[in-house]
């Protein structure tokens, strides 16, 4: 017989036996050592996922932030572009006006100058013109300027006709006080007398008249009444050649302002020198040509 | 000649007899319960740990993810028993190759006692899975008529888990036996290894037929048996 009953029951019982010490000593400490081991390796890859999706949020909000800078960087450009070109704009205007008050303030000097010159080569021209005239007369006829200015106030009051006579023989009439006739200088006693009967002829009437001495009529005779006037002297030949003059830097002037700088420029404009070589030869153009 | 190890006798009084198969079963369960308390006792949880827990790592994951092959869907619930009869039918057969050891599956008690614990386990797991109604009920299924079927089917499986371990097991010895008194030398060392390779694969048919039973009987029709993932 190959089955003994009796092992047969010994091995199923040992068999259990084995079962449950291989349970106890093999199996349940494996089992747990391979869970733990899972387990941590599950909280291992949990903490790593959890260190990575913070590293991707932090990387986001690096992102995020980077992008904000980029942005405040680019506003901050843009405002200091602008703020740049504001200060441009208002340093252009400051320069411009600065520049027209410079133009104005030279312009003014120019015609400060101009008024200057005028007066001066009014001035000049009167001397030299009295004293031409003088020596001219002295060296012609011998008489002096004085005398020959009342010939030719004389010869004027007779050659007075027409409406411009009869106006100012009727202003004459009408005046009630003494005619006045002023002069730049005392005139001599032979002179007035040659005045009086030159005004008498020529009205044919007995005026009475006053000789005043008035030294802004520049070597003169003048007679007036009520707005009507019979007069000789050198201003009005001094009053052409001003005009003249004025004229003449007039012209100057113009054509210093027509080349105007550029704006960016202005603030280098020097003064340029006054020309003072304007000056006209007064004394080859000055030459008084009275008419009679 | 002995023909199995139950004729081998260390001392008997009356019935009791202590004889090579339960002297050598206890030998193997000695081995393998001092060999589990040597490596378990300084397991490591971490990633670093001992080749022999490696060894016994993948041993015990390998018989887990067979049952899960197999159909088990809880497999840790039955890997003492069906991964005990791998380890002890291996190591048995492991052990051919000691001189003077006689493998006691090359006892047809011994594996008689094996089937007999696989036919009282499976419809004990049966019962404890489906309900004792429930587990009745598996045997006329499809129908009624197919019952008597299936109580033959259930006995025979059982001899025959028996009869086939011990005819591998007592055939291989006896080869040897033979073929050592003929051919001395050389030629038993080639059949000695042929032995080790049919005595593993005696183990896995073993151990995996007991897993199909066991399957079979705790199989519900609404937890019918799932591909198990490959590991």
């Amino acid at each position: 017989m190959l089955i003994d009953w009796f092992t047969v029951g010994a091995q199923a019982i040992n068999f259990l036996i084995l079962v449950w010490l291989l349970k106890r000593f093999l199996y349940k400490p494996i089992l747990d050592a391979i869970d733990a081991r899972e387990k941590g390796i599950a909280a291992e890859r949990a903490d790593a996922d959890a260190k990575k999706a913070e590293a991707q949020k932090e990387r986001d909000e690096f992102q995020h932030k980077n992008q904000d800078f980029d942005r405040q960087r680019a506003a901050l450009v843009k405002t200091a572009t602008d703020e740049a070109n504001a200060e441009r704009q208002r340093l252009l205007d400051e320069a411009n006006k600065e520049t027209e008050a410079l133009r104005a303030k030279r312009r003014e000097a120019l015609r400060n100058e101009q008024r200057n010159l005028s007066q001066a080569i009014l001035r000049w021209t009167q001397n030299e013109v009295f004293a031409i005239a003088r020596k001219s007369l002295a060296d012609l006829a011998t008489a002096s300027l004085e005398e020959r200015m009342c010939e030719v106030f004389v010869q004027r009051l007779r050659g007075l006709t027409g409406t411009a006579k009869e106006q100012l023989a009727t202003a004459l009439q009408a005046l009630t006080r003494p005619v006045p006739v002023r002069s730049a200088f005392d005139l001599p006693a032979a002179q007035r007398v040659a005045i009086q009967n030159a005004i008498n002829e020529t009205f044919s009437a007995d005026i009475h008249i006053q000789f005043e001495t008035v030294p802004e009529l520049i070597s003169g005779i003048e007679l007036s009444a009520n707005g009507q006037k019979v007069a000789w002297s050198i201003g009005e030949y001094l009053g052409t050649l001003e005009k003249s003059a004025g004229e003449l830097l007039h012209k100057e002037e113009k054509a210093d302002e027509k080349p105007a700088p550029k704006p960016e420029a202005k603030a280098e404009v020097k003064s340029q020198p006054t020309k003072s070589a304007t000056k006209p030869d007064l004394q080859g153009e000055a030459q008084p040509n009275p008419k009679p | 000649m002995r023909l199995s190890p139950d004729q081998w006798i260390f001392w008997q009084l009356d019935a009791f007899k202590l004889n090579a198969t339960i002297a050598f079963t206890w030998a193997i369960m000695l081995v393998l319960t001092v060999g589990s308390i040597l490596v378990t006792r300084r397991l490591s949880t971490e990633l670093k740990r001992s080749r022999w827990q490696n060894l016994l790592e993948i041993v015990v994951t390998s018989i887990q993810s067979q049952l899960k092959d197999v159909g088990l869907r809880d497999p840790r619930k039955y890997i003492g028993f069906v991964g005990t009869l791998f380890l002890f039918v291996g190591v048995a057969s492991l052990c051919t190759v000691i001189p003077g050891f006689d493998t006691p599956t090359g006892s047809l008690s011994t594996t008689a006692a094996l089937a007999l614990c696989v036919f009282v386990a499976v419809p004990l797991f049966g019962v404890a899975s489906q309900g004792i109604w429930g587990y009745l009920k598996s045997y006329a299924e499809p129908t009624i008529l197919m019952l008597p079927f299936n109580i033959i089917s259930e006995l025979s499986r059982t001899l025959a888990l028996a009869v086939r371990l011990f005819g591998n097991m007592m055939s291989g010895a006896m080869i040897i036996a033979i073929l050592l008194t003929i051919t001395p030398f050389i030629f038993p060392i080639f059949m000695t290894a042929l032995g080790l390779l049919t005595g593993m694969v005696q183990a896995y048919i073993f151990s995996i037929l007991a897993a199909v039973y066991i399957a079979a009987a705790t199989q519900n029709d609404d937890t019918k048996p799932v591909p198990a993932a490959k590991t």
